[in-house]
């Protein structure tokens, strides 16, 4: 019976075929993907904010897109991963409430996408698909036997990217 | 009371709890006059939570809750949330407009206005009763309302307190309206400068 990997806010984790991965109701954070397929292992990391060194209490490595992307590189290739294999596939970085004006606080979710991006693009990891910003939560699964990425929302069709 | 908060040393533990008390008792009174009818309130239970319990209060990360967030300024500058479970925040709108609804189904444009205004008028309860004990000047923007799964409505003050520590404030205050008990929970989120008025203005610093 394959199991279903949680993993929590500011957390990651691991995942084997025909295991999944999970993190439930992503709002403003970004839910990261890495695969690689031909080893059918995946690691799921779920980024609360942009930048650690714009944060003094920056021990939780998870919590950022800078230092989450690459502490789950590293737990990837330990576990038998090829650093050059591996794919990217993102979801999240909403913004749940509206407001006029530009309240930086609100804005987060995008300032997490865009940071999520660029730390990717920066380690030569292809980002193969994303389902990001919007203003609605979504739950996420990763499938890594056929490197599936679901999207579950309120009120909306299930999407697979 | 809780021990084990890291963030804040326990003396502003309790003053968090005793401005979270009034505030909620503020809120729980403007609330029964809305909606006319008698409403009692438990002691508000104050909790320095984890990112990973934060959405276990209301039953895990996937349960529709409805979220009214408002930003403050004037002396103190923040954010607030006020979050209901789906199956309070229909009775309440019930209560108010005397609609009809599947506890979880999505908010018409009348039911979202009315929530809207529930959330305004707590809210503003519970900042006035802030307010006056601390003698600082807050003014409310207007709310904005969601409706989602709680994960994604408490990422918001979760990254707010994600920008301090690993854990964040909440103050669940449970509201008993005849026979049916409704759950609301208050986040309240001061930036660090205005943290540092309101324990001076208490004549803790």
């Amino acid at each position: 019976m394959a199991e279903m990997i949680k993993v929590g806010m500011a957390d990651l984790n691991l995942c084997h075929a025909p295991d999944a991965i999970t993190t439930l109701g992503l709002g403003s954070c970004v839910g990261v993907a890495l695969y690689d397929k031909s080893n059918s292992l995946a690691g799921l990391v779920h980024i609360m904010l942009p930048d650690s060194t714009q944060v003094r209490q920056n021990q939780n490595k998870a919590k950022f897109a800078d230092t989450g992307i690459e502490l789950m590189i590293d737990m990837l290739v330990k576990e038998g991963a090829r650093r050059s294999a591996l794919v990217a596939k993102i979801a999240g970085g909403a913004q749940m409430f509206a407001f006029s004006g530009n309240n930086d606080m609100l804005r987060v979710g995008e300032r997490n996408v865009e940071a999520v991006k660029e730390q990717l693009k920066k380690l030569g990891i292809p980002l193969l698909a994303e389902d990001t910003g919007e203003n609605y939560g979504r739950t996420v699964e990763f499938y890594p036997e056929n490197g599936n990425f679901v999207i579950k929302s309120v009120g909306k069709p299930i999407k697979t990217i | 009371m809780q021990e084990e908060n890291k963030s804040v040393d326990n003396i502003e533990f309790d003053v968090l709890t005793e401005i979270g008390n009034i505030g909620a008792g503020n809120a729980t009174t403007a609330l029964s006059q809305l909606i006319n009818a008698r409403i009692d309130m438990r002691v508000p239970k104050v909790e320095m939570l984890s990112f990973a319990d934060l959405a276990e209060v209301v039953g895990g990360a996937e349960t529709l809750v409805a979220g009214i967030l408002l930003t403050i300024d004037g002396d103190i500058n923040g954010t607030m949330l006020f979050m209901l479970e789906s199956k309070a925040a229909h009775m309440l709108v019930r209560q108010l407009i005397g609609t009809e609804g599947d506890a979880e189904a999505l908010f018409d444009e009348m039911e979202t206005s009315a929530l809207q205004e529930i959330g305004n008028i707590i809210s503003g309860a519970y900042l006035s009763a802030i307010s006056t004990m601390t003698g600082l000047q807050i003014s409310v923007s207007v709310p904005s309302l969601a409706f989602d799964m709680a994960g994604a409505i408490l990422s918001v003050p979760a990254i707010e307190f994600g920008k301090l520590g690993d854990e964040a404030l909440l103050i669940e205050s449970q509201f008993k309206d005849m026979d049916v008990d409704i759950s609301g929970y208050f986040i309240l989120i001061p930036t660090l400068e205005s943290y540092e008025r309101i324990m001076k203005s208490l004549g803790l610093r």
